[in-house]
């Protein structure tokens, strides 16, 4: 095995490791100076590196690590916001499948009544899912959607409300706005709901996650994070700087299209990849 | 939150006295400011560092006038790198989509925003070159997905393709060009699932499709946001596929665009147009200028 003196050089070509998986400058620095810690001029094995560099991330991560919190509530009311075309839809569809899967009673709302054919979309995922979707007519007020679907959830006695909304970017005032009234529509009908509004961020996203999480957090009081598209080849490292930043948690990651490619988030694997030992023979 | 690069070389530079040019130690100093303000504009690392060194080279011994601080001077020079690189050297001209009926192919990952865009762009065909415009979508994949191109082919007035449930990509496309070709349309254009660059089954079949149809132009559709993982995604498609051009959307969003260097560097291929929003009307063509502000934050 190489052994390599563990220098300046090397900090740099890990700090680059970091920054091509997006977690951004700073933070990539700061990663691997942490590991770098009292170990400059230490020969050490490529592999052996990694594992440390996998390390300092996991510690970061593993207090951000938990599963979206289930509370003793009817129905408990899930808002799920983001960015265009990140994937709030799609995971609706499989976290409805979970739930059910999980014993609970669940319904949907299709809070996106702005983009063509968003409906029909969900309605395929709650078919899948085996759970009921409550719809508007296009052009609708997602507001007064999300206020029927709270009279049925109750009515009905669902344990779960999951609503979609439509995407939004978040320099969009108008359009955050319309987040915060559909909110404050929701707590009208129960004022501890939504008891959980996920972001999805999409992983081949770079630093604009962090302006997403900072002002859907601000506006939309987002409680968790679900990344997407980790089936690819991006490793949403910008999670790393998320988690320094806002420590909120991430609930699960998107690995697929099909119904069942939701998994929990694990921090090692996460590192693993991160840092390219999984692929390390 | 991020510095724009004048504010990061204002501080570099402060310590600098003025001279008559720039001496080698004076832009390396300055150049590390500038790959990190490119990184966190999301610019591809491999592509940062060849910009980075390019301007090294250029900027090196390069006179300083009165009128400007040496700071302001770098930044000039790597402003107008930027645009050269985005520009690209020669001018695309337009899309080439003159033998009636001349189809156009839309590409890219999940999401990025092709079904969209190729509504927008089909509605400024039509409206803006007369063209008569036919959309077809062959993603037999995401749910709902052809009713999505239906309705915005509805609102905007383009045909599309009747929808014939169970169909293969490669049929659906065959019978758009029939379609286009016995309707008299100018222009089909082909929507296609989202993919990831990395799936051999999926890249497949749109290659089959373009090898059954040959595209006049293939136009990979990329959200604005990606990060790092730009250069792979381009590479691969444009090595699989042979891509024309690129469509940059989400361009109304407050991320810096670095993703734009990225893609034109490493493929060489033009960026037609921005997308600027959810209307149908919000397709713009690229403007080089506007982007390399975009990515310096200023
Ligand atoms: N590869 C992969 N694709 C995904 C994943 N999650 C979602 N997608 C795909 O990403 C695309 C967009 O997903 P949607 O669920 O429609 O995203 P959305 O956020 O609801 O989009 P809008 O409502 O238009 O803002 C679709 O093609 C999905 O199949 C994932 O984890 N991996
Ligand atoms: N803000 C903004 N949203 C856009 C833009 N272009 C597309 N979108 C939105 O992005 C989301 C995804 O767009 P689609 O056109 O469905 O993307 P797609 O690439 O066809 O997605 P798949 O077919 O699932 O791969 C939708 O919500 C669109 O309205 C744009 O330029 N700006
Ligand atoms: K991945
Ligand atoms: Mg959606
Ligand atoms: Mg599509």
């Amino acid at each position: 095995v190489v052994r390599r003196t563990l220098d300046d050089d090397m900090l740099e070509q890990l700090e680059e490791l970091l920054i091509a998986a997006d977690m951004g400058v700073d933070t990539a620095l700061r990663v691997t100076a942490n590991m770098a810690e009292g170990r400059m001029g230490r020969k050490l094995s490529t592999q052996e590196i990694k594992e440390l560099l996998a390390q300092e991330i996991t510690r970061i991560m593993e207090p951000v690590a938990r599963p979206m919190p289930l509370y003793p509530k009817r129905p408990q009311v899930v808002l799920v916001v983001g960015v265009n075309g990140s994937g709030k839809t799609t995971t609706i569809g499989k976290l409805a499948s979970q739930f059910k899967a999980a014993g609970k009673k669940v319904v949907i709302a299709a809070g996106d009544t702005f983009r063509a054919a968003a409906v029909e979309q969900l309605q395929v995922w709650g078919d899948r899912a085996g759970v009921p979707v409550l719809t508007a007519p296009e052009g609708s007020d997602p507001a007064s959607l999300a206020f029927d679907a709270m009279t049925r959830a109750q009515a009905d006695g669902a344990d779960l409300l999951l609503i979609d909304t439509a995407g939004r970017l978040q320099n969009r005032a108008d359009l955050m706005e319309e987040l915060a009234k559909i909110v404050r529509v929701i707590r009208k009908k129960d004022d501890t709901a939504p008891h959980n509004t996920l972001l999805v961020l999409d992983a081949t996203t770079g630093q604009n996650a962090i302006s997403q999480v900072e002002t859907f957090q601000k506006l939309a009081d987002v409680s968790g994070l679900v990344m997407t598209k980790l089936d690819g080849t991006a490793k949403g490292g910008i999670l790393v700087s998320l988690a320094d930043r806002f420590g909120l948690p991430i609930h699960a990651i998107g690995v697929g299209e099909q119904i069942d490619d939701l998994a929990p988030f694990d921090p090692q694997d996460f590192a693993a990849a991160l840092t390219g030992l999984d692929t390390q023979a | 939150m991020f510095e724009n690069l004048s504010e990061r070389l204002s501080g570099v530079f402060d310590r600098l006295t003025k001279q008559g040019a720039l001496s080698e130690e004076d832009v390396k100093t300055a150049l590390r400011e500038v790959r990190v303000a490119l990184l966190e504009a999301d610019v591809s690392l491999p592509v940062a560092r060849d910009f980075v060194r390019a301007v090294q080279d250029k900027a090196t011994g390069q006179a300083v006038t009165k009128s400007v601080t040496p700071g302001q001077q770098v930044v000039k020079i790597v402003h107008d790198a930027l645009v050269d690189v985005l520009r690209g050297a020669e001018d695309p001209g337009k899309l080439k989509i003159d033998n009636p009926p001349a189809p156009i192919l839309m590409v890219g990952l999940q999401g990025g925003g092709k079904t969209t865009t190729t509504a927008k762009l089909a509605k400024r065909l039509k409206e803006r070159e007369g063209k008569k415009v036919l959309m077809a979508s062959l993603d037999v994949y995401r749910p709902a997905a052809m009713d999505q191109l239906a309705v915005l082919g509805a609102q905007i007035g383009v045909d599309t393709l009747p929808i014939v449930p169970g169909q293969k990509p490669v049929d659906i496309a065959k019978r758009a060009r029939q379609q286009a070709m016995m309707g008299g349309y100018d222009v089909y254009m082909l929507d296609t699932a989202g993919r990831l660059h990395i799936d051999q089954v999926l890249m497949q079949e749109v290659e089959d499709v373009r090898n059954v149809v040959t595209p006049r132009e293939t136009l990979l559709v990329v959200d604005g946001l990606t990060g790092q993982v730009a250069v792979e995604v381009a590479e691969e498609f444009d090595a699989k596929i042979g891509i024309s051009g690129v469509v940059l959307t989400r361009m109304d969003g407050d991320g810096r665009g670095g993703a734009a260097l990225s893609m034109r560097a490493v493929t060489g291929k033009p960026i037609r147009f921005v997308g600027l929003g959810e209307k149908m009307d919000a397709l713009e063509t690229f403007e080089p200028e506007r982007i390399a502000g975009r990515i310096l934050g200023m």
